[in-house]
């Protein structure tokens, strides 16, 4: 039987949520499922990891990401252990490691998968932000996927059976891209591409200032922050919190958006949420048309009000 | 110093996108216009051309007939050559990263390459990658902030939850752009009439002995995804209407 790896994407050593969905893909793909996980510290894992093949578990007294060991390392590990099929996540270390990874083993890369059919070998994902989408026959005997976060199910696992644990050293030959730090946000953000909740600002929000208005729901819903081109370009919020074509797609159950017209750019970034609520005072805003539930209001008095309606029930 | 700057034209982000054949959008009407990130890559190009004397920057694209535009644009901005790698064939993003790369070692020296870390129309998120891979060089992608000091590049790459990593790399390398590295120009009317005259250099996929053109990742359909049907609008008393909302989410939609 074939096999098919999985990249464990660790954060801290903390197993991003994203990775259940990674790991239950590769299991209904029948075939043989091989983790591989960077951590010193297998046991806090082993429970996610139940009811796969193997586990390659890579140790190190420093596994601090590095593009460049991490990529050599998983390249040599696919080539031993005939890995055809390899899933990661479509997060910013996934978008920075798989490409290396494929260029290295010569194998096929889809970034941003939102659906894989593994017998057919026909993969769906979305181009132009979303606003259109393409399904991808890839004609290669090895194949990588990215996939986008929150789109495939988790399933249980209905096996309590330990897998074989494999431990490999950390390949060091080559540092060419070499990370010297990470500058930690001022604020815990919540990362969008991962929230469950997001709620955005838009032009409509007027001023820097008035965004605390939605980083205090954020706070109480433990949602993500995010904004529109216009609100970005107008110095209200920060490039990396930009929702849209030009910035991040975002697939959360709840998107509140506050004070945005909805431009189709916008639109693109976040129409796969799966409730979108709409706040704006025009009532012939696009994003009505495109909002489960709207609200015709003024932000300022609807925003404060919501907090507190949601203050009662949380 | 020589560098490179890639680019791809793509639709515009207002334009209508319609499909044709089932496989490729309509391309009727439709405005192109320079992928905007590959527009962040072209400016941090010019802003180091004009730090450091004797910089050549040249923009180098791979499409059809109609992506000479695009070249003529970054002319515009103040870009001093371009290649047009001309062709009508459909090809993947491990052939364009190929391509590229050998038309770029063609032309002798390069210190840097930039650009785009996606293009907003396959979001591919690949060929700067591929690119760095195949001339065996560094790249960062996703890069927000860049500096350049004897023969060293410092980076910065927004990874998630707002956290930045800090790069070190040695030049030549590969540097994906991203929103917030810098605001591009607009072409001056000057920069459009210099742009005029400056020759582009085209070539084929054929001139660069690319070999076979064995596309992998095969487009079987192209599609709309399915439109929502209009939810509900509340209008009337705000307050009523909050209470409303936060009872649909929770007891109906189950978001809450």
């Amino acid at each position: 039987m074939a096999n098919i790896g999985v990249y464990v994407e660790l954060k801290e050593d903390k197993s991003k949520k994203s990775n259940k969905e990674a790991i239950s893909l590769a299991k209904k793909s029948g075939k043989n499922v091989y983790a591989i996980i960077f951590t010193n510290n297998l046991d806090q894992h082993l429970d996610e990891l139940k009811g796969i093949k193997k586990i390659i578990q890579i140790k190190d007294q420093d596994l601090f990401y590095q593009p460049d060991y991490y990529s050599d390392t998983i390249s040599n590990i696919i080539k031993d252990f005939d890995l055809n099929d390899f899933i990661g996540i479509c997060s910013a270390q996934g978008k920075d490691l798989f490409p290396r990874i494929a260029a290295k083993t010569d194998a096929s890369l889809v970034n941003d998968c939102i659906d894989i059919d593994f017998e057919n070998n026909l993969i769906t994902k979305p181009v132009f932000a979303g606003r259109l989408l393409t399904k991808i026959r890839v004609e290669d005997e090895f194949k990588m996927y990215t996939i986008r976060p929150n789109v495939f199910p988790v399933q249980a696992s209905d096996s309590e059976e330990n897998p074989e644990i494999i431990t490999k050293e950390l390949n060091k030959k080559e540092l060419k891209t070499r990370i010297v730090d990470i500058v930690k946000s001022d604020s815990k953000k919540i990362d969008l591409t991962e929230a469950d909740i997001i709620i955005s600002g838009g032009r409509g929000m007027k001023e820097k200032e008035n965004f605390k208005m939605l980083e205090d729901i954020a706070q109480l819903l433990n949602a993500g922050v995010g904004a529109s081109r216009a609100a970005v370009d107008a110095g209200f919020a920060t490039s990396d919190m930009q929702v849209g074509q030009t910035g991040k797609v975002v697939n959360p159950k709840l998107y509140i958006a506050c004070g945005i017209s909805g431009a189709i750019q916008h639109f693109a970034g976040m129409k796969t949420s799966k409730i979108i609520v709409a706040i704006n005072k025009d009532s012939e805003a696009p994003i009505f048309k495109k909002a489960d539930y709207g609200i015709v209001g003024d932000l300022f008095k609807v925003v404060p009000l919501l907090k507190k309606e949601l203050e009662k029930i949380l | 110093m020589n560098i490179f700057v890639c680019i791809k034209q793509v639709p515009d982000t207002e334009a209508t996108l319609s499909v044709k054949n089932g496989k490729t959008i309509n391309e009727d009407g439709i405005k192109w216009i320079i992928s905007p990130y590959d527009e962040h890559a072209i400016e941090e190009a010019l802003k180091l051309k004009a730090k450091i004397p004797e910089t050549n920057v040249t923009l180098i694209t791979l499409g059809p007939k109609r992506c000479e535009n695009a070249l003529r644009g970054g002319l515009a901005m103040g870009a001093d050559h371009a290649i047009h790698i001309e062709t009508d064939e459909h090809v993947d993003n491990r052939i364009i990263a190929k391509a590229l790369a050998i038309a770029i070692k063609q032309e002798g020296n390069y210190n840097l390459i930039f650009i785009g870390k996606q293009a907003i129309d396959d979001d591919s998120y690949l060929t700067h990658i591929y690119l760095a891979e195949n001339l065996g060089i560094p790249v960062s992608t996703n890069v927000t902030l860049f500096n350049y000091e004897s023969e060293k590049v410092f980076v910065e790459r927004e990874i998630d939850g707002g956290e930045k990593e800090k790069i070190e790399m040695t030049t030549p390398c590969v540097i994906g752009a991203a929103k917030g590295l810098n605001t591009p120009r607009y072409p001056s009317l000057m920069g459009m009439m210099k742009a005029k005259k400056i020759p582009i250099k085209k070539l084929s996929l054929q001139d660069l002995e690319i070999g076979e053109i064995d596309n992998k990742i095969i487009v079987e359909k192209l599609f709309a995804p399915p439109e929502k049907p209009q939810g509900k609008v509340i209008e009337g008393d705000i307050e009523d209407g909050v209470k409303e909302l936060v009872k649909a989410l929770k007891d109906e939609a189950k978001v809450l």
